[in-house]
């Protein structure tokens, strides 16, 4: 088990090192900088703004200085906002995306686990055409199309909501509904899926034969199982969520950290589109790490393949 | 075709009387298909919004920028089936040419993720050993990695250009489809013929493209009527955070963003382009698993 997390880790953080160096110099060649937007800078400026910011150094150099300060938990100065570090921004706006996300993947779990178990135990009932034409829905109708939707009906029409912003507890509902109903689909799907494989294996007819009620061998000895591939997919849901708040940030004016990397982006704001970048790379591979895990302990059979 | 796959029976032992009728996989397969009513519903859907994009705009008296500035934003009526947009564009028109680019970008950079896919897959598969190893390791790691934000950079800093777009989406979404291949390779490598085929002489390349890929099409088939969904939603996607087509050509992706802007007033701007491009995802998706079931595909990603 130890091996297998070791070598897990080690490829997470050379994959990291690849995205950041790869960011880093794609930056560097794309045409335009952070200074070219602003009107009338004399050549004299430009050089003193370079000069400030070290970009005057030699790319290499450039390279290095950013390592060792990323070492030191130092994600470098703004170039946009003058007077924030890097540091402050993403520590303003993470936990923002992060409650988003979070609350997010709560609703699809509450939804989708449910949903998929039912679905399985009565299998080609009408709870289970129900389930899967919801799963096909989530699959086919994009957040961007059902966010707005919901906004017209709920918070313009019925006015339960506000239409944006991030202030109250009822300012969550929307848009937690909507990015957690697109991953509760997919959740529900391979629940139902999982859960009927295990439901087919002989353990569980000796469990049913063996007296046990329905509920026990559902809960007791099928879900462990059945819950297999729900795990293995969450890494890629939690990747998903946090790109998909991007929108949902759009949308719902939330001031979170997927807003600030796209128009950090535009603006050419090295530092923090790097410092983004870094932070979600390093966000989404934990966090598969931690659902690669989760599986070698629910499941030894993937152990010995690591 | 159909001698080809018949050494692929063992994914689907169709009924013997089928056999002695000499029915093929394919046809067993479209027997099947047919009577699948939300695969047929997908099929024929798709067909119609398909004409409809590339012949439609020909019958039009309105072109997909011509302004009506006097008009402004109007409800549906006679003259303009499904209203005009806030200057007085034609929504109809702009969704027919607006279905032209999703459908095409859908199109098109499956190709690109379908062509790198499989012949990464196939290699991976066919060779085993350490380079399978290795190639299925990098499979792993990209998978992990935050990909949507690299396209977004990407789209930023190079410029909004189309043909970008499609190779972008491209490399980002082959991953799946090696994986699937790979499978699929390596478990048809192992059969008689194709140890028949090599005591033959056939070179290695051959052998991948003439003997192993034409018997896992199927899988194939499959994985990539269900790749252009998703594809299609990632171009939207960036069209509505602004990073993928730009005004005035339309796309789906472009129409939902301009419609969400304007809902409040003008509520069948954003109605229409959603229903059509979410019909157009359900129909993929429908086909998709239709020929799934058809072809009696086992997928490795649910």
């Amino acid at each position: 088990m130890f091996r297998f997390f070791a070598s897990r880790l080690l490829q997470s953080l050379l994959a990291l090192l690849v995205i950041i160096t790869a960011t880093f110099f794609m930056l560097r060649f794309v045409p335009g900088g952070p200074f070219t937007a602003e009107k009338a800078v004399t050549p004299e400026i430009l050089r003193n703004l370079e000069a400030h910011y070290g970009l005057d150094k030699p790319l290499w150099h450039q390279y290095v200085d950013y390592l060792g300060s990323l070492l030191r938990g130092d994600f470098g100065p703004s170039f946009k906002y003058p007077n924030r570090t890097v540091n402050e921004i993403l520590a303003d706006k993470l936990p923002v995306s992060i409650e988003l996300g979070a609350l997010s993947l709560v609703v699809a779990l509450l939804i989708g686990l449910p949903l998929g178990t039912l679905a399985a135990i009565r299998r080609n009932t009408w709870i289970d055409y129900c389930a899967s034409s919801f799963g096909m829905m989530g699959i086919s109708i994009p957040t961007f199309v059902v966010g707005p939707l919901l906004v017209l009906a709920f918070a313009i029409h019925v006015g339960w909501f506000n239409a944006s912003g991030w202030y109250t507890l009822s300012d969550r509902v929307l848009p937690c509904l909507v990015l957690g109903i697109a991953y509760a689909a997919p959740i529900a799907r391979l629940t139902r899926g999982g859960m009927l494989e295990v439901l087919h294996q002989d353990f569980i007819r000796t469990a049913r034969a063996k007296g046990a009620t329905e509920l026990r061998v559902v809960f007791k000895h099928s879900l462990r199982g059945g819950l297999l591939p729900v795990v293995s997919f969450l890494g890629p849901a939690i990747a998903g969520i946090l790109t998909g708040s991007f929108v949902i940030e759009t949308i719902f004016q939330i001031p979170g950290l997927g807003r600030e990397f796209v128009n950090s982006a535009f603006n050419r704001d090295y530092t923090l589109v790097l410092g983004t970048v870094i932070l979600y790379a390093g966000l989404i591979m934990s966090l598969n790490l931690a659902a690669d895990l989760t599986q070698a302990w629910m499941n030894p059979k993937v152990r010995l393949e690591g | 075709m159909s001698t080809l796959a018949a050494p692929s029976a063992p994914a689907s032992p169709g009924p013997a009387a089928a056999v002695e009728r000499g029915n093929s996989l394919w046809h067993d397969a479209w027997l099947r298909l047919r009577k699948n009513r939300l695969a047929v519903f997908g099929a024929v859907s798709l067909i119609v919004v398909s004409l409809a994009c590339f012949i439609g705009p020909l019958f039009s008296p309105y072109g997909y920028e011509d302004q009506l500035l006097d008009l402004g934003a109007s409800a549906p009526s006679a003259s303009h089936w499904l209203g005009t947009d806030t200057l007085g564009r034609d929504l109809f028109v702009r969704l027919l040419y607006g279905g032209r680019v999703s459908l095409g970008v859908g199109l098109a950079a499956t190709v690109v993720a379908l062509t790198i896919g499989v012949v990464y897959g196939a290699v991976a598969g066919y060779f085993g050993g350490k380079l399978d190893a290795a190639m299925m390791r990098i499979v792993d790691i990209m998978y992990s990695l935050p990909f949507t934000i690299f396209v977004i950079l990407l789209m930023v800093f190079f410029g909004r250009d189309i043909i970008l777009l499609f190779v972008a989406i491209g490399a980002v979404e082959w991953l799946t489809m090696a994986r699937i291949v790979r499978g699929q390779v390596m478990s048809v490598k192992r059969m008689e013929f194709i140890e028949a085929a090599r005591s033959l002489g056939f070179g290695k390349r051959r052998l991948i493209f003439r003997h192993i890929l034409p018997n896992v099409l199927g899988p194939i088939i499959v994985y990539t009527t269900l790749t252009i969904p998703g594809v299609m939603l990632l171009e939207a996607f960036l069209s509505f955070l602004g990073l993928g087509v730009q005004p005035p050509m339309s796309s789906w992706g472009v129409l939902i963003k301009d419609g969400a802007e304007k809902m409040e007033e003008f509520p069948w701007l954003l109605l229409f382009p959603g229903t059509v491009f979410s019909l157009t995802l359900f129909s993929l998706n429908f086909l998709g698993d239709g020929l799934r079931d058809a072809l009696d595909v086992r997928s490795s990603k649910d």
